[in-house]
């Protein structure tokens, strides 16, 4: 504690750099994934090549991917770009199943009677399927939220301030406490990350706790599913 | 607003055919039934009229204008749709489900919302209900709702697929007379689609009888069809060659001025007045209202 409070200005500030840094990665994924997702319940061949790219991408080691990058974007090595990229790469591959999931989850049924009365299509996937596909979007969404904030720390190995220096600093010096603080930061960054997320969802969909109990369902078992 | 069909084919993907060369004439204002087993091709047919479902061939006008011409989002808007299971939107309260039609074609969401609350009025729920979810309601308050979102945009038609097939037996009659009481009030061209030939009967100006393909088994007044069968296939269908329809007097069991008449099968069908015991009828051609049957 003694050295949280020496250290204060040093933690906060990688704090800060860490929460800015997964902002993005986490936005991109989830406008990236809902064309891709919507994408893939189009054709069952899409949705194949959709969810193995998603899943090879995925396969990819990090560190590999921060060195490669620079090549392919023309970066400097220890731009922090390469590491936001390298994050939203990930958040997509995981997203894309997971929006692929949430718009499967919606009724056809209820598709069917939604064109029936006379919705467009263009007006039927924002007034009927994005809203109901929501709910199992945003579970994967925090999924991803999560992810993002504790694979930031490996940034540090490439030199990218991130709440990782305190692993790697504490290590190298053999000093617990600051691994154990680096942690507790970690931890409380993807908490609010996620209070964040759910205050959104509720304020965007009040209706969640009114939709059928298979939707519901969907939401647990998507978010299972991701994270096993 | 007739609807007419004229010699409509449809052949689907798989080489099945649903609808083959189907003519008929839906006229105005009345309450037309289509009524078959499942597989018959009623429910491609209701979907044809809508353009949910294309013909391979033929024609379908409405008010002799050929709806193959028609956008079908805008034929969509103008025409109403019930169907079973109400298919309301999950995510919309009631009142936004029954303005959704209005609320597409631009109307102000004040006015949508106020007319909506009406509609309500119309079909029988109480306006409290306007701002719950449908998973929050009762299959029949559902199929209400569904009724009277298919009202809001006051279409001419009104398309009914099965609507009252998945509500328990009580609430699908009261559901079935509010339906007769609201056509004596609003007088739409009502297309229905049951496989219930008693709810046909009930509901029906013209009952259409379908055999597979949509093959037009008879079509007609109930009464005609009660009356005169055309073929061996409508007599067992409406059940009349199990006696089902041949009522017969009890004597024994007459109380006061009534007597209790038995089906063929001798399940008890109902009651007839009878002053002094006695069954006395007179013919009389006055076209009953759907509704009075």
């Amino acid at each position: 504690m003694v050295w949280l409070w020496q250290n204060l200005e040093l933690v906060l500030g990688l704090a800060l750099d860490h929460a800015r840094l997964s902002v993005a990665p986490v936005l991109v994924s989830f406008i990236a994934s809902i064309p891709l997702g919507w994408l893939a319940n189009q054709s069952r061949v899409l949705r194949t090549i959709l969810l193995t790219l998603g899943g090879v991408l995925f396969t990819i080691p990090s560190i590999a991917l921060f060195v490669t990058l620079p090549v392919i974007l023309g970066t400097r090595i220890l731009d922090e770009i390469n590491v936001v990229v390298a994050l939203s790469i990930y958040a997509v591959a995981v997203m894309v199943r997971g929006s692929a999931d949430a718009f499967a989850s919606v009724s056809k049924d209820v598709i069917g009677s939604s064109t029936a009365v006379g919705y467009s299509r263009w007006g039927r996937f924002w007034g009927v399927e994005l809203p109901l596909a929501g709910p199992v979007l945003l579970a994967s969404l925090r999924v991803v939220s999560v992810t993002t904030v504790s694979l930031l720390s490996v940034g540090s190995l490439i030199g990218v301030t991130t709440l990782g220096y305190l692993f790697l600093d504490g290590y190298q010096r053999s000093f617990p406490t600051e691994v154990v603080i680096g942690i507790a930061f970690t931890v409380i960054i993807a908490l609010i990350f996620d209070a964040v997320l759910v205050t959104i969802g509720r304020i965007l969909m009040p209706y969640t706790r009114a939709l059928p109990t298979s939707s519901r369902a969907s939401v647990t078992r998507v978010a299972a599913e991701v994270t096993s | 607003m007739s609807i007419e069909f004229r010699s409509v084919t449809k052949r689907f993907a798989d080489e099945t055919v649903a609808v083959d060369d189907f003519s008929l004439l839906i006229p105005s204002r009345k309450t037309t039934v289509l009524v078959g087993s499942s597989g018959c091709g009623k429910t491609t047919l209701l979907r044809m009229i809508n353009r949910m479902v294309d013909p391979s061939s033929g024609v379908i006008t409405i008010d002799d204008e050929d709806i193959a011409t028609v956008e079908p989002v805008a034929l969509r808007r103008r025409i109403g749709y019930v169907m079973q299971n109400s298919g309301l939107l999950p995510h919309r309260k009631v009142v936004d489900n029954v303005a959704t039609v209005p609320l597409l074609n631009g109307v102000p969401k004040a006015e949508a919302r106020e007319r909506a609350l009406e509609l309500l009025d119309t079909v029988g729920l109480d306006r409290a209900l306007a701002d719950r979810y449908p998973s929050q309601l009762s299959g029949g308050q559902q199929q209400r709702v569904g009724v009277a979102r298919g009202l809001a945009a006051d279409p001419n038609i009104l398309l009914m697929d099965e609507p009252f097939g998945a509500v328990d037996p009580i609430v699908r009659s009261e559901l079935q007379h509010e339906l007769i009481r609201l056509q004596r009030e609003l007088g739409k061209t009502v297309v229905f689609v049951t496989h219930d030939i008693d709810e046909a009967f009930l509901l029906g100006d013209q009952v259409v009888i379908l055999e597979k393909g949509a093959k037009i088994a008879q079509q007609g007044h109930p009464r005609e069809i009660l009356a005169n069968p055309a073929t061996e296939f409508v007599a067992s269908f409406i059940g009349a060659d199990r006696g089902k329809r041949r009522l017969a007097p009890v004597a024994a069991a007459a109380t006061g001025d009534d007597v209790l008449l038995v089906d063929g099968t001798g399940y008890a069908a109902g009651v007839i007045s009878a002053p002094g015991g006695k069954l006395a009828y007179s013919i009389s051609d006055k076209t009953d209202q759907a509704g009075d049957a």
